[in-house]
């Protein structure tokens, strides 16, 4: 059901982890519906992404989507992080499954909430981003 | 493939036995006949039908004229349900089931919802057994039909069944038991378990795909389903599935010889997947009842990870197993089931269904099982969940 890019960003997801001490992080999705997504960002003083890392709890679209959302921001400016838009991950990955389109876009979000996140640490506007949506559920996670 | 392959999926399908298809082969060639005509080829047909219909018969203490053959468990859900709320009309309409029961049964009751009729969903324990308060309480003058699954396909949980065909007899009412995951599998006696209606499925038990059993006691008169032609009495229309139902009589005569055996192994195997996953991987929970379950299934639920990027990993390892997380079953919330007997969402996602049949050997499941605590590992070390959970215990 998934394409070859979506099971080798699966197998050998890029940038999984965590970075201490970032610039910016997000967490959007919700336990209840199964996808969390929390990303990483470190950026320099010229607002540039040096890295990003992320770490998420889903199915093997939404672990696949993480991965290429943090390849295709790294490297780049605030404002072309700001850009990229689920429809740019789904194509990187060759396609996604109709059931499987809003991981995608949990991963546009993770982006932009990451983003909005290190804007309000320092203070900064970047022109076009909103706060971010999807909150994470406030539930406690019980064994 | 070459790939080894080791298959834990047993409820979702089983393979068709080697003596089973030896038994179907000639009914898929040389003897074509439509066992309703009147040539000797068709008798061949005919005869091996009878045959079929015979074995089944014995399996559950019925008579033959109780069997009747039909496409699958959901038919004979959909034409137990249906037919008998049409019957009993005049009666009252008003039908009683369980919030676990296969979709075959659900979805066949929320359509007679939409017709006029009303369905009490009895809630389940923990461990997922029926509240038998709940359904006595649930009874009313009106009500016509008692609808409870034999053992759930997903958590295995074996269901009082005599106790509930015992309550249903009293009350008058009829009771419809969905047998698709035990039958084969459990000894069933439709008399001594007081069952009016039985659904069973060829595929469950090493027999073909597309073969079903419907057992309708005598006294119990139900309209057809499939209307056409004078099949099964005039109650089940269609040209007869010769080498299907020969396939099902096969795969019934194995299961009864070797039922006993079969079970024993199965526990014991079972029993020991159960007791090394508990022991060595942290924060899961076994779902289902410990002991009166299926002797083939198992059922976890793995906190701070997903049904399905475990079942990918495992399958990259050459494992099948099932889950019931939401990504499984195709909407955004996870199984009925799991959430029926008291999980919480994110511990339902986390679910591994781990179905085994009598080939299943403990090296197999010790390949799993090593597999899965690396698996599990992997994935609770990519978790956000996982790391706000260790965060906050620290």
């Amino acid at each position: 059901m998934y394409s070859e890019k979506v099971m080798d960003h699966f197998t050998n997801p890029r940038n999984v982890g965590e970075i201490e001490n970032a610039s910016g992080v997000g967490t959007v999705g919700n336990a209840k519906c199964g996808d969390i997504m929390r990303i990483y960002l470190d950026i320099d003083e010229n607002q540039i992404i040096k890295d990003c890392k992320f770490k998420t709890f889903g199915c093997g679209a939404a672990v696949a989507t993480s991965s290429m959302a943090t390849e295709m921001v790294k490297g780049k400016s605030v404002e072309e992080a700001l850009k990229l838009t689920n429809v740019a991950v789904m194509e990187a990955l060759d396609g996604l499954p109709p059931v499987k389109v809003h991981c995608s876009l949990l991963a546009e979000e993770a982006v932009h909430a990451a983003l909005w996140d290190y804007a309000q640490k320092n203070n900064i506007v970047i022109e076009g981003l909103e706060p971010p949506k999807a909150d994470i559920s406030e539930e406690e996670i019980d064994e | 493939m070459d790939k080894k392959l080791i298959y834990l999926d047993n409820a979702a399908t089983t393979a068709i036995l080697p003596e089973v298809l030896d038994k179907m082969m000639p009914y898929l060639t040389e003897y074509y006949g439509n066992p309703s005509s009147v040539y000797g080829l068709a008798g061949v047909s005919k005869e091996a039908i009878d045959k079929s219909r015979k074995t089944i018969a014995d399996f559950i203490g019925a008579k033959e004229n109780e069997i009747y053959f039909t496409a699958g468990g959901s038919e004979s859900d959909n034409w137990a349900i249906k037919s008998a709320a049409l019957a009993k009309k005049a009666k009252g309409k008003h039908i009683i089931t369980t919030k676990i029961e296969h979709h075959a049964v659900l979805h066949t009751c929320e359509f007679l919802e939409k017709n006029g009729y009303e369905v009490s969903y009895i809630d389940v324990d923990e461990d997922g057994v029926v509240k038998l308060d709940e359904l006595k309480k649930a009874i009313r003058p009106d009500t016509i039909l008692i609808s409870v699954m034999f053992a759930n396909n997903e958590i295995g949980t074996i269901q009082p069944i005599k106790e509930i065909g015992q309550i249903a007899k009293e009350n008058g009412i009829l009771f419809h038991t969905d047998a698709v995951q035990a039958f084969g599998h459990l000894r069933i006696n439709v008399d001594e378990l007081n069952i009016d209606m039985l659904s069973a499925s060829g595929h469950k038990f090493h027999g073909p795909k597309g073969t079903g059993i419907m057992y309708i006691r005598n006294s119990v008169k139900l309209e057809p389903l499939i209307h056409g032609g004078a099949q099964e009495r005039k109650r089940r229309a269609g040209t007869h599935n010769v080498p299907g139902i020969v396939g099902m009589g096969a795969a019934i005569e194995l299961a009864d010889k070797n039922l006993e055996a079969n079970a024993e192994k199965e526990i014991a195997i079972r029993d020991h997947l159960i007791e090394r996953v508990m022991k060595e991987i942290p924060h899961v929970k076994l779902n289902g009842h410990k002991t009166n379950r299926l002797p083939n299934n198992a059922n976890f639920s793995f906190s701070f990870i997903e049904g399905e990027s475990m079942l990918m990993m495992l399958d990259a390892k050459g494992i099948c197993c099932s889950s019931g997380s939401a990504c499984t079953s195709g909407s955004l919330d996870p199984s009925h089931v799991l959430l029926a007997i008291g999980l919480p969402h994110e511990i339902a996602h986390g679910s591994l269904r781990v179905s085994m049949s009598e080939e299943t050997t403990m090296e197999d499941i010790d390949y799993l099982v090593d597999n899965l605590k690396a698996i599990v590992e992997r994935l609770r070390s990519m978790s956000p969940l996982y790391d706000d959970f260790v965060k906050k215990n620290s």
